[in-house]
């Protein structure tokens, strides 16, 4: 009688583990056939499309770090994207020593740094307000971009040199540019990855679930918030940055409230709270842009994007990742 | 001359009317975001393009119907407000009892759609809507020079404030309304039709919005992206004042639309920037709004 219980005590916590390890292993499998993809992908379709999918994927990823774990919408977003994407342009363009990762470092620190100033300030109020208020401070930043000397006003930078990453390799070349980014972009996600997956994500979807609990449990939330919304700013910044090396320039159309509504876009439909989730929406929004550019339907992009969003919000709201999970859940398990 | 702080007293005040009738705008779309907020719980983001219809209506109304500005004043508000109406009835009713961050992103889809479409229609550009003739010209009041038409839009743009005040704090509905807004489901269960006040409430909102709207078609061009970026300033407004009371939301727009009137005059490279930066200067002193109760 003893012996059987120990032998269950000791067994069952192995058949957990067995379970679990099973399933990493079944996600690392995924992941590493993605990666596969991501590496096989220039050779099939063209490279500058897919790095601009990649750009705006680790855009909405980080977006979805904010909204989809802990909660907060931030109707600001595009500050960030395009502080990172002005701060690189204009240091890689006026320092012809500068070498490219060197200016993505500098744009993502100050897109961090921004994202410091923004979340100490938004966090201090709550659900709509902290839309409402996230949307006023990028405003305020893209009256700052067109103002200031160092963006080009209105016109924008152009013509960006993309240098020789470390000095060494000539990103010229699309495919070696390619390679650079599809990097920038998996180490991104990992990052996501690990803060969602770690302690520090569980404590977050707690304060999303129920803040007064969180607060009641000890945590301090509104450090936990700040940290959330600074690493999403960071990313976004990141994005920015890169987005700016690829295509050499950087302007007002990133710092525009309409990139905060896209983002949140592609977040929304490919599934807000899914970390494969706005991969696919980036994907499916800049394909549909692209396509609708070449199309008759060239000038009524912005109006299909706001039918999408009414579709979403009504009757798709755990997004294409969302809903296919839930189907694999309702059948396979 | 008079001077005041070294600016002429009529540059002075003419920019300080330019704020003020800025003001009575932030007043009104506020007022109407106040109202729709208390009772739906969202914040409704196609304001701005509600604003915007209700110039366009204007606008093509006098262009192929023939109505005149005076007619459309009290036309146009019923008409965007029925509009507003069959919105709540047939999309923001079916996602009311959801997380109300989806009542945002429903109207933004909506203003996309609103904006996309005048912009095919219409192009950027503004069209100008012609001030009605009466309201032409300007009164010289010795020291400074007031635009007739100016003046009008600041004592329409109060007085449908106070009248808003009047039906929200002095009838019966607006009784109804409070009490809504306190807690829905306690009036639905004395038998009052809660979903049609839903539906009147966000009708009339949307109808004050278009108001504004024709108010500014003589003023403002044209065009259909006029509401969007009003719309984030009134954001910043709403912010800066909170929306939870009327005379409150009166206030700080009047008050934020002076302030932006006396930078213009003082630093015009702040003018476009000052309301938001007022926000940060409200959000780090007095988080919860300047006339809010709750955070």
């Amino acid at each position: 009688m003893a012996t059987s219980h120990t032998t269950e005590a000791v067994n069952l916590p192995s058949a957990v583990q067995e379970r679990q390890r099973r399933a990493r292993f079944r996600r690392n499998m995924f992941y590493l056939a993605l990666i596969v993809i991501g590496l096989v992908a220039p050779f099939v379709a063209y490279p500058v499309f897919l790095m601009k999918i990649l750009c705006f994927a680790l855009f909405a990823c980080a977006f979805n770090l904010l909204l989809g774990y802990a909660g907060l919408l931030s109707f600001g977003h595009a500050a960030f994207l395009a502080t990172g994407g002005y701060v690189t342009g204009y240091l890689l363009a006026s320092y012809p020593g500068l070498t490219p990762e060197l200016g993505i470092l500098a744009g993502t620190a100050m897109a961090t740094l921004l994202g410091v100033l923004f979340g100490v300030l938004s966090i201090r109020r709550q659900g709509i307000y902290f839309a409402m208020v996230t949307l006023a401070l990028a405003q305020l930043m893209f009256f700052v971009f067109v103002q200031s000397s160092f963006t080009g006003g209105e016109d924008g930078l152009h013509g960006v040199p993309r240098g020789s990453l470390f000095g060494v390799i000539d990103l010229s070349s699309n495919l070696a540019m390619y390679y650079f980014v599809f990097a920038v972009f998996v180490f991104g996600f990992a990052v996501i990855q690990r803060a969602v997956h770690s302690p520090f994500g569980q404590v977050l979807k707690a304060i999303r679930e129920n803040e007064p609990r969180a607060i009641s449990l000890g945590y301090n939330v509104d450090a936990y918030k700040l940290l959330a919304f600074v690493l999403s700013a960071a990313l976004a910044g990141l994005a920015g940055s890169t987005k700016t090396v690829v295509f050499q320039l950087a302007s007002l159309t990133d710092a525009h409230w309409h990139m905060s509504g896209e983002v949140i876009l592609m977040t929304l439909l490919g599934g807000v709270g899914t970390l494969l989730g706005p991969l696919m929406g980036a994907g499916l929004v800049v394909s549909l842009q692209h396509l609708l550019a070449q199309s008759p339907l060239g000038n009524w992009v912005s109006v299909i994007l706001g039918i999408i969003f009414v579709v979403c919000v009504l009757s798709f709201r755990s997004g294409i990742i969302g809903e296919l999970s839930k189907m694999y859940r309702k059948n396979f398990k | 001359m008079t001077m005041i702080f070294g600016v002429p007293m009529a540059v002075f005040m003419g920019q300080l009317t330019l704020g003020l009738v800025n003001g009575a705008f932030y007043a009104l779309l506020s007022l109407g975001l106040a109202v729709i907020f208390g009772l739906l719980k969202i914040v409704n983001f196609a304001h701005g393009a509600q604003y915007m219809l209700g110039a366009f209506a204007a606008l093509l109304g006098f262009r192929y119907l023939g109505i005149n500005y005076w007619l459309a004043l009290i036309l146009v508000p019923l008409v965007v407000g029925g509009f507003g109406m069959l919105m709540e009835r047939f999309l923001l009713r079916r996602i009311a009892h959801l997380d109300h961050l989806y009542g945002l992103l429903l109207t933004f889809g909506l203003a996309l759609i609103f904006e996309g479409t005048l912009i095919n229609f219409f192009g950027v550009s503004g069209a100008r809507y012609a001030t009605p003739e009466i309201l032409q010209g300007g009164l010289n009041l010795g020291f400074m020079f007031l635009p007739t038409y100016r003046a009008w839009v600041l004592v329409a743009a109060l007085a449908m404030c106070l009248f808003t005040w009047f039906m929200i704090e002095r009838t019966r509905l607006g009784a109804y309304l409070r009490a809504g807004t306190e807690n829905s489901q306690l009036m639905q269960a004395f038998g009052v039709n809660v979903p049609l006040l839903i539906t009147l409430t966000y009708g009339f909102g949307v109808g004050l919005a278009a108001f504004a709207g024709v108010l500014a078609a003589p003023l403002y061009p044209v065009s259909p992206t006029m509401g969007s970026s009003l719309l984030i300033v009134v954001f910043a407004v709403v912010v800066i004042g909170g929306m939870g009371s009327i005379l409150g939301a009166i206030l700080t727009g009047l008050g934020m639309g002076i302030i932006e009137g006396l930078t213009k005059v003082y630093y015009p490279e702040a003018s476009n920037t000052v309301i938001f930066l007022v926000m940060i200067l409200v959000l780090m002193l007095r988080p919860a709004g300047l006339f809010g109760k709750e955070a």
